[in-house]
């Protein structure tokens, strides 16, 4: 823990803290129709879509109307994918000649990247054609993204809106938050990317002779647009196998820096966002707080674990899985952040962790990726925590529980936790069926505490819609593509449905004036609340889980056990 | 029914402006701009292409500085890591065998396999500990060969970012170079 690692930390905290609320404004004026200064170059473009695409984006809709069309356009979009990723061998852009993907790996990739968790059970330089990666998982890339944000966007309407029954317009809202926010961010940031070095072409990859004279292939194709959004829209799905680790992927410590940004910048400008609908800017900071401090908990426990020497080995420095350029505080810090949104990029081989490093990474999917999380996913989150949190707040004073001036009822509490058990059910029942199944331990790449943490970290990174892994184990088999599969597609759409019922339901109460017996659900007091919260529910249900992966790895390694 | 119309139609348009469009600008702004970094940064000598300035490549002779290790054997497509967790058995099998080659001296670094296994970079310890083998190998002053370390060490980015290190492939490049 050197000066220079600080200095590092310190400049990505000051660059979220500056960015957050620039992006925060702007998206701000996007989702309330407002003019942008983009308007006179994407404006007709916007109305142009809206044309073809033959949808009136005027016209508001009910949160059925909402989620009816949310769900028409991601299955559909999946189903797409699927059909391409099964036919890419006869369609264009393929110039290694990659086969067509079978039935089960397919699916789990369609499902994967329509869910913004892109779990790979493969490496793209040896399965996909460049016309799958681009305008298919890419296209993922950027719609997953824009769902996400705009089920919060929906939401926050619900919370804050005086009269109507109505939370928006999707197809408005999508197409909005894809040309206006999504699309520029990545053009600027992957022409930095393609500068640093990333590829960027469709030729065919090239073939070197090493100074000793063999055969090198040197892997190309459209990365750096599809990295871009990767990142910045929390899907991360490598262009390459091993991620953010390769060097094609994150060629330097700059283009680290800036894809470690990438990640959390649109999650902390939507609390700003947040700040800016609910009329009170502190109700955003108070979000960002509870993240915030989360965040650093989570990362000065995993650096600090990372920095100690390993028992088990005998080696000082924790390099196994990590990279030379990129070093230990910035796999450290990477890992740690790409856990907390559900990005799941790694730029370090989290299997190599240790196992207090590895568990700060699986601690951030199980409490339900609420710190900063999923594009707009973290927020929408973090608000049904929130909404539980001033109903159990409420139980203890005995006051009707109310959140920006609305009631909370039992529809919404009940609704709340169906949001916020659902992926728990998946990740504890698949876990558990897996351990016990001959399928689901066949493949597991390490042996003891260490192998059961592969199987808990998949089911949690897929319910969760991370997508990172502990990646030795094999999941290229019917039994985790499909397990995993329907962990996915629960973990989103068993959150977003019961997110978008709540917007529903909180949409048409009247906002009472705060009296003094209002429970502030701004500063201090109610950061605390909200973690422990956060804590409570996600340390009751997963602690006996932790307790047979990471706790018991670390106290065997601590006595230089070996597996 | 209509929803189901609408999503295809947007789909479509969608597909187009960010799965076709876009990176077509990308790659064409990149082709203009920046057509060495977006083609693989390729490394050539005497007009053939000896690799990629940003990938490791299998290197055995014991003139050349050697990468660190890699769990793929330094294959590209895919490359991969051990992903072997920090109680494994395996783990401590090969970082015996791997001391055993290198010596006991070697640095951990050098002992564990990268995450990519295409990692093109070794601290300048681990450059300085190959240093006798390699003036040994090619019969030259030690000193040559701690200079032309020296002179391949890469600070920090912007003297903030990163790790201090040198790029293995352009290191024996420059070992290969005429005095």
């Amino acid at each position: 823990m050197q000066a220079h690692d600080w200095i590092q930390l310190a400049i990505y905290l000051a660059a979220l803290f500056v960015l957050a609320p620039v992006l925060g404004k702007f998206m701000h004026q996007v989702f309330s129709g407002e003019r942008t200064f983009l308007a006179p170059l994407l404006g007709p473009a916007e109305r142009l879509i809206y044309k073809l695409g033959g949808v009136d984006a005027q016209r508001e809709m009910r949160w059925t109307g909402y989620v009816v069309a949310l769900l028409a356009f991601n299955v559909l979009g999946g189903l797409l994918t699927l059909a391409q990723l099964m036919t890419q061998a006869w369609l264009p852009l393929n110039p290694e000649h990659l086969p067509n993907l079978p039935f089960a790996l397919a699916l789990n990739t369609a499902v994967s990247f329509m869910t913004n968790t892109n779990w790979q059970a493969y490496s793209g330089e040896n399965t996909m054609s460049y016309l799958s990666q681009m305008a298919g998982l890419a296209v993922h890339n950027f719609t997953s993204a824009a769902t996400g944000i705009v089920v919060v966007i929906a939401l926050i309407r619900g919370l804050t809106r005086r009269s109507g029954d109505t939370v928006g317009n999707f197809w408005a809202d999508l197409v909005r938050c894809t040309l206006y926010i999504l699309l520029p961010l990545s053009l600027v940031f992957s022409v930095v990317l393609v500068q640093q070095g990333v590829p960027q072409t469709f030729q065919e990859y090239a073939a070197a002779k090493t100074i000793e004279g063999a055969e090198q292939i040197i892997p190309l194709g459209p990365a750096a647009s599809q990295i871009a959004i990767k990142q910045l829209g929390t899907n991360g799905g490598g262009f390459f196998g091993v991620n953010s680790a390769h060097p094609f992927e994150n060629p330097t410590p700059f283009t680290n820096f800036l894809e470690m940004l990438a990640i959390f910048v649109i999650p902390a400008g939507l609390t700003y966002t947040l700040g800016l609908m609910t009329g009170d800017r502190r109700q955003g900071w108070t979000i960002f707080g509870a993240m915030f401090a989360l965040f650093i908990m989570g990362f000065g426990l995993s650096w600090w674990a990372e920095m100690q020497p390993n028992p088990a080995t005998g080696l000082v420095s924790n390099m196994e899985g990590k990279e030379v350029r990129l070093g230990i505080m910035n796999s450290t810090l990477f890992s740690t952040i790409t856990t907390d949104a559900s990005c799941g990029a790694v730029n370090a081989m989290h299997d190599s962790l240790t196992p207090i490093a590895g568990g700060v990474a699986l601690v951030n999917m199980l409490l339900g990726e609420v710190i900063f999380g999923g594009v707009g996913a973290g927020l929408y989150g973090m608000l049904v925590f929130v909404i539980l949190t001033v109903f159990l707040a409420g139980l203890m004073v005995g006051r009707t529980p109310e959140y920006l001036g609305k009631k909370i009822e039992a529809r919404e509490v009940k609704w709340a936790v169906v949001a916020a058990l659902a992926p728990c059910v998946c990740i504890l029942l698949g876990t558990a069926i897996a351990a016990s199944v001959p399928a689901g331990s066949a493949t597991i790449n390490n042996q003891g505490a260490h192998g059961f943490s592969e199987i808990l970290y998949a089911f949690t990174s897929a319910a969760a819609n991370n997508g990172s892994a502990f990646a030795g184990i094999g999941v290229n088999n019917d039994f985790y593509n499909y397990a995993l599969a329907i962990c996915m597609f629960l973990g989103r759409f068993a959150v977003i449905v019961p997110v978008l019922a709540i917007a529903g339901s909180m949409v048409g109460k009247k906002i009472a004036p705060p009296s003094p017996g209002t429970f502030p659900t701004s500063g201090f007091t109610f950061i605390g609340l909200l973690i422990a919260v956060v804590l409570i529910v996600g340390g009751l249900n997963f602690f006996p889980a932790l307790s047979l992966g990471p706790i018991v790895e670390h106290l065997l390694m601590a006595a230089g056990r070996t597996f | 029914m209509k929803n189901i119309l609408q999503s295809l139609r947007i789909l479509l348009v969608l597909t187009v402006l960010t799965g076709v469009a876009y990176p077509l600008v990308v790659t064409a702004i990149a082709r203009v701009a920046f057509h060495d970094a977006a083609t693989g940064s390729l490394v050539k000598k005497g007009g053939e292409v000896v690799g990629s300035a940003l990938l490791a490549q299998k290197t055995e002779s014991p003139k050349y500085f050697w990468p660190r290790p890699s769990a793929g054997d330094f294959a590209t497509v895919p490359s991969g890591a051990s992903n072997k967790g920090p109680t494994s058995a395996d783990l401590v099998k090969s970082i015996a065998e791997r001391r055993e080659k290198l010596g006991k001296d070697a640095p951990d670094e050098m002992l564990t396999a990268s995450g990519s296994g295409l990692d093109p970079h070794i601290s300048p310890a681990s450059a300085k500990q190959q240093a006798p083998r390699i003036a040994s190998e090619r019969k030259l002053p030690l000193d040559r060969i701690e200079n032309l370390i020296e002179l391949y060490t890469e600070r920090p980015q912007f003297g903030i970012f990163g790790e201090t290190r040198i790029n293995v492939l352009t290191l024996n490049l420059a070992l290969d170079q005429p005095q």
